[in-house]
């Protein structure tokens, strides 16, 4: 009986991934995925050494995926295209419903592209562009999925929130730029010290109330800088073949 | 000759030759178990008020989040898991291996021999935790939930239960030929259970670990057998022994004992990874087909209780332990329906990554366990020591706390868990909203935990009376035996 659950749960799982590689990215020559930069891997250590999973997943879901049309170009009779499109839905449709709408809109002249996109409550909020699938982990020596959401879902946080300096505020006083967020301040992965001859160009520009007194300035200690370096390589954002979707190229004006 | 005596000839002994039925047994068999048990409920105790103390702690970062910032040790990332860590290896795991112990000797009809290496190892797993809740706090958690022990203490804590596991089964062997009850199943397996998912979860994610996802898939295979099954086995082993034991009824039957036992053994074990998990999806779904399954032996199980229980005699006059194991069975029966319920895929996206999973896990750890072996060893202490507790009104007082208390965290946490799941899934609520939907169910759970605090207190108190008048008992006896007058045949002329 113990080797029966063992089996299912660890052998197979093992048998099945412990040997996996990187793989294609969709409709493209890269591969994914790549392994963290040192400082980044050091920051997971932090991520680790904290309990941040305590109240962080990196896990997002989705629930399935749609069809988007997107009109590339209206062709040779724009008025009558843009007539038909203001009576027609072209998002979050199904593959037979974008089938028949590009069929219509090409049939008026109009040329359309069809995006899949993936829907849930988690990629309308923006925490990522499709689910989380185990390719995302490969080269992390320390998976840290958590389980309960008092704080956001963080798989995708290095492209949701790109700014380091944002992180470094949010990590010393996260009520600073997140009103009435109920994470604690990390202040201990800091050091406020008087300011030298010149101020230390890593130095938090903080708001008022939340500015140590005149003189004074507070710099990330390196476990603070390590973290957020981890955070902002949190990017689960490229198609795979298990996971895919239609990278968005944003078009120029 | 006691109830209880003439109970444990009847029922405990159920297939012994008529020759041995007597009670004479069960005071030199109490005994042999006294110092292990002292030393491991002594432990137990106090790290029942630790995590009290550090859930309580935790909890109020919520409220004053601006309060814990300036040192490590105090947010709720270390916090928290240390809390949920005491309350488990501390409390549960030496609990549960004390009263499987004096079961075994109970139910064998053997005295314990070689009490020093029990009593040495309760010590091992008790240094095992502390180094583990240190190594948590300066930063060393291995970051896996149930798993934050570094290698240090959990490697302590392994010795400790091979020796403790050991002994109970030397025991279990030399009992007279055909004494072999439902307990014993299910504390046997439970023995052989935790040394097992252990050490493979310690060796294939601490030790060496494995490669990506594969850590987080065994990690919450360990996770479930460790708190779901291993607490049921131990759990409802105790329960199979004192519930008949109380009633005055036989076990309701045999036969549905053994089936629950197999069937609870298999889908329980074979469980663990939730839905939506980003691992292979066969993985979620096997996991979720023999959760649903788990209604096969809850319902039976139910049924043993419910024939056992109801409409028996019972204990004369009201009896706390006897209400606190049958508490601890209800608690059991809804805690694994709440499994069955968060295997649905529609109730498991509802719930999923939110307080509700932290529900039930209390209702099974606390509800469940906790109370039953509370209920349990305020039975056995006092014949194994044979000194009654010097507050024994508080035991009252403190069944009260625990079953409010628990009531109280339990029920807010699962109904801030619905309403934070319907939050989270509307995609048009922001995100901050849902977390402070949960504030008011909080402060009620708050609530809850400083009434589980009490009841650690009290419970404490009553057992560290038992110690020190223990001590005294024998400073007293030695000094008796110095002051004695020597015995007229040893005095010479």
């Amino acid at each position: 009986m113990l080797l029966v659950s063992w089996s299912a749960f660890v052998l197979a799982p093992q048998l099945q991934l412990g040997g996996a590689k990187q793989v294609p990215v969709l409709n493209s020559t890269e591969v994914y995925p790549h392994t963290r930069p040192g400082e980044a891997n050091q920051g997971l250590q932090v991520y680790r050494a904290n309990g941040c999973a305590a109240c962080h997943t990196e896990q997002v879901q989705q629930d399935g995926v749609a069809c988007d049309v997107v009109l590339a170009s209206a062709g040779k009779n724009p008025d009558a295209v843009s007539n038909l499109l203001a009576t027609l839905t072209l998002r979050g449709l199904s593959q037979e419903a974008a089938q028949a709408v590009s069929d219509k809109i090409t049939a008026a002249g109009g040329k359309v592209e069809t995006h899949i996109v993936a829907v849930g409550p988690d990629i309308a909020r923006g925490w990522g562009l499709r689910h989380s699938v185990a390719e995302d982990f490969l080269y992390d020596n320390l998976v840290q999925f958590g389980s309960l959401r008092i704080g956001p879902d963080l798989a995708g946080v290095g492209s949701r929130l790109p700014d380091a300096n944002w992180q470094l505020l949010h990590l010393y006083a996260p009520q600073s730029v997140v009103k009435g967020s109920l994470m604690p301040p990390f202040r201990y992965l800091f050091t406020t010290r008087k300011i030298g001859a010149a101020p230390s160009p890593d130095a938090l520009n903080l708001p008022k109330e939340f500015a140590p007194a005149d003189g004074y300035e507070v710099v990330p200690k390196p476990e603070a800088k390590e973290l957020v370096a981890y955070l902002l390589n949190l990017h689960a954002d490229v198609p795979l073949y298990d996971a895919p979707f239609t990278p968005v190229v944003v078009a120029k004006p | 000759m006691t109830v209880n005596d003439k109970l444990d000839n009847k029922f405990g002994g159920a297939s012994v030759p008529a020759s041995q039925l007597d009670s004479s047994f069960a005071p030199p068999v109490d005994a042999s178990c006294r110092v292990p048990l002292l030393v491991l409920f002594g432990g137990a105790a106090l790290w029942l008020v630790v995590s009290s103390l550090l859930a309580l702690a935790a909890s109020l970062t919520f409220h004053m989040p601006d309060k814990f910032g300036d040192c490590s040790w105090g947010t709720y990332g270390h916090l928290q898991p240390a809390a949920d860590d005491a309350l488990l290896y501390g409390f549960c795991i030496p609990a549960g291996l004390g009263v499987a112990l004096w079961i075994f000797a109970r139910l064998g009809r053997t005295p314990l021999r070689g009490a020093l290496v029990p009593v040495v190892a309760a010590h091992l797993w008790h240094l095992g935790v502390l180094v583990g809740l240190v190594g948590i706090f300066v930063g060393d958690s291995t970051g896996f939930a149930w798993l934050e022990f570094p290698r240090g203490g959990s490697a302590l804590l392994f010795f400790a239960y091979l020796l403790i596991g050991l002994w109970a089964l030397m025991n279990f062997s030399g009992r007279p030929a055909g004494a072999m009850f439902p307990s014993h199943w299910f504390l046997v397996a439970a023995l052989f259970l935790f040394p097992w998912i252990y050490s493979t979860a310690n060796i294939l994610i601490v030790g060496w670990p494995v490669r990506g996802v594969v850590q987080a898939v065994i990690a919450w295979w360990f996770g479930n057998n460790l708190i779901f099954l291993w607490t049921s086995l131990v759990g409802l082993g105790a329960a199979f022994y004192f519930l008949p034991k109380f009633s005055g009824r036989p076990l309701q039957t045999y036969f549905y004992a053994l089936f629950a036992f197999w069937t609870l053994f298999f889908f329980g074990s074979l469980r663990g990874v939730p839905s939506g998990a980003p691992v292979p999806a066969w993985l979620p779904t096997l996991g979720n087909l023999n959760s649903m399954l788990l209604i096969v032996p809850v319902i039976v199980i139910a049924i043993i209780g419910w024939k056992t229980v109801v409409g028996a005699a019972g204990p004369e006059g009201k009896d706390s332990s006897y209400s606190m194991i049958r508490f601890g069975f209800v608690a059991f029966v809804l805690s694994a329906l709440l499994q069955v319920a968060m295997s649905c895929p529609q109730f498991a996206r509802l719930t999923q990554f939110t307080w509700f999973g932290v529900a039930q896990t209390q209702l099974q750890l606390y509800g469940f366990f906790a109370i039953t072996m509370f209920g349990a060893i305020h039975y056995i202490l006092p014949r194994a020591v044979g000194i009654e507790f010097a507050f024994p009104k508080l035991i009252r007082v403190q069944q009260g706390c625990a079953m409010l208390g628990l009531i109280i965290l339990v029920a807010s946490l699962a109904a801030g868990g619905v309403a934070q799941g319907l939050k989270l899934n509307d995609p048009n609520v922001a995100f901050a909203d849902s977390s402070k939907a949960m504030l008011m169910f909080l402060r009620a759970s708050t609530t809850g935990l400083l009434l589980l605090l009490l009841a650690s207190l009290l419970f404490a108190l009553n057992i560290f009376a038992m110690i020190m008048a223990w001590h005294w008992s024998l400073v007293r006896a030695v000094f008796a035996a110095v002051v004695a007058p020597l015995p007229k045949t040893e005095v010479k002329a």
